[in-house]
């Protein structure tokens, strides 16, 4: 078989690497035709609150990736870390910010976790489990990562540097 | 030594300059990679996609008996190329379950019987539950997991005639 042109392999959800911008818009040109139903998150929760009235257990297993969580503290706690995870498809993106499926299935098994109980934290380490540290915005202090929380000094301590001796030149 | 420290901000531009060019001709790979490569199986239970085939469990999986698992879609384009590889898969004995993400079962047995069927069980993750505990991100993926139940590889992306020929080559040494 002949190989695949680079923009159709695996454009379902994670982007070929030098298609990256384009498969995000691609994939949502996927989305279009898909034979799912796909509902605005108005219709979900109307439709949320209709099937709650019929059945209470099955509004419990709603997806929460558009659906704040009841308590407000859990909900900011979860918010805050939404802002912290990336989104593996458009991966600029934070989970809180992402379009993409993969990033409202996230954002829902967030919510799930932090309602049942878990801190944000753990729930963080679950995810760096599964996709290692690159899922996190919040980078760990570790063997590979000190120079970049060693930079910020280093740095400053040449401009202090720089600038007395500057500054002891022009007197 | 003053005249040689004058050159020193052309020489770290040009370094920088260097280094730009180089991510600019020669992007890094941007793969998600799942970090449970190499680690047991998490546990978990996926109900069937369909009447006619069982769901998949984590309790199918090791007993010396590697196999392989498939996240897959009925929306996917490049799961519909994948799928012949697959079936070269099943013809050579490969036990193949899949996971079809966010799908319904009609449109699953459409796909199914437009492109082939390699599969033994078809789990129903609606959510993608599952696929993020195996740390997948994306459809098509391919993970084999050996006798133990430990995930062996993870192939991201539609599968080609390498990989396939290195899933039958570990396959047939871990049986």
């Amino acid at each position: 078989m002949r190989p695949l042109p680079r923009f159709l392999r695996h454009a379902g959800l994670v982007p070929a690497p030098n298609e990256r911008q384009a498969s995000c818009v691609e994939s949502k040109g996927i989305r279009l035709r898909r034979v799912g139903p796909r509902h605005k998150a108005g219709v979900t929760v109307v439709l949320g609150l209709i099937l709650a009235a019929i059945n209470p257990a099955l509004a419990e297993k709603a997806s929460l990736a558009d659906t704040q969580l009841s308590d407000p503290a859990k909900e900011a706690q979860a918010k805050a870390l939404m802002e912290t995870i990336r989104c593996v498809e458009c991966q600029g993106q934070a989970i809180s910010d992402s379009n993409a499926d993969i990033a409202g299935n996230m954002r829902s098994l967030i919510r799930e976790r932090i309602k049942a109980g878990e801190s944000p934290e753990q729930v963080r380490a679950w995810l760096i489990q599964r996709y290692g540290d690159y899922i996190s915005y919040d980078p760990p202090l570790g063997g590979a990562t000190w120079p970049l929380w060693a930079a910020p000094f280093v740095l400053l301590t040449i401009g202090i540097v720089i600038a007395r001796s500057s500054f002891r030149r022009k007197r | 030594m003053r005249r040689m420290l004058l050159w020193l901000p052309l020489l770290l531009f040009a370094a920088l300059f260097g280094l730009v060019a180089l991510g600019l001709f020669k992007p890094a790979d941007r793969t998600v990679r799942s970090a449970m490569v190499d680690k047991p199986l998490p546990d978990f239970t996926l109900p069937a996609m369909l009447a006619s085939k069982p769901g998949i469990a984590r309790s199918s999986f090791g007993g010396g008996k590697p196999r392989l698992i498939n996240v897959f879609a009925s929306w996917c384009v490049p799961c519909i190329a994948e799928a012949p590889e697959l079936m070269k898969l099943k013809a050579a004995g490969v036990p193949i379950d899949g996971i079809a993400i966010n799908d319904t079962p009609e449109a699953i047995q459409t796909f199914l019987d437009r492109n082939g069927d390699p599969y033994q069980r078809i789990g129903n993750d609606k959510a993608s539950q599952v696929q993020i505990a195996l740390g997948s991100s994306g459809v098509p993926e391919t993970f084999l997991i050996d006798g133990r139940g430990r995930i062996v590889r993870q192939y991201v992306s539609n599968l080609q005639d390498d990989q396939v020929d290195d899933i039958l080559k570990t396959w047939r040494g871990m049986r």
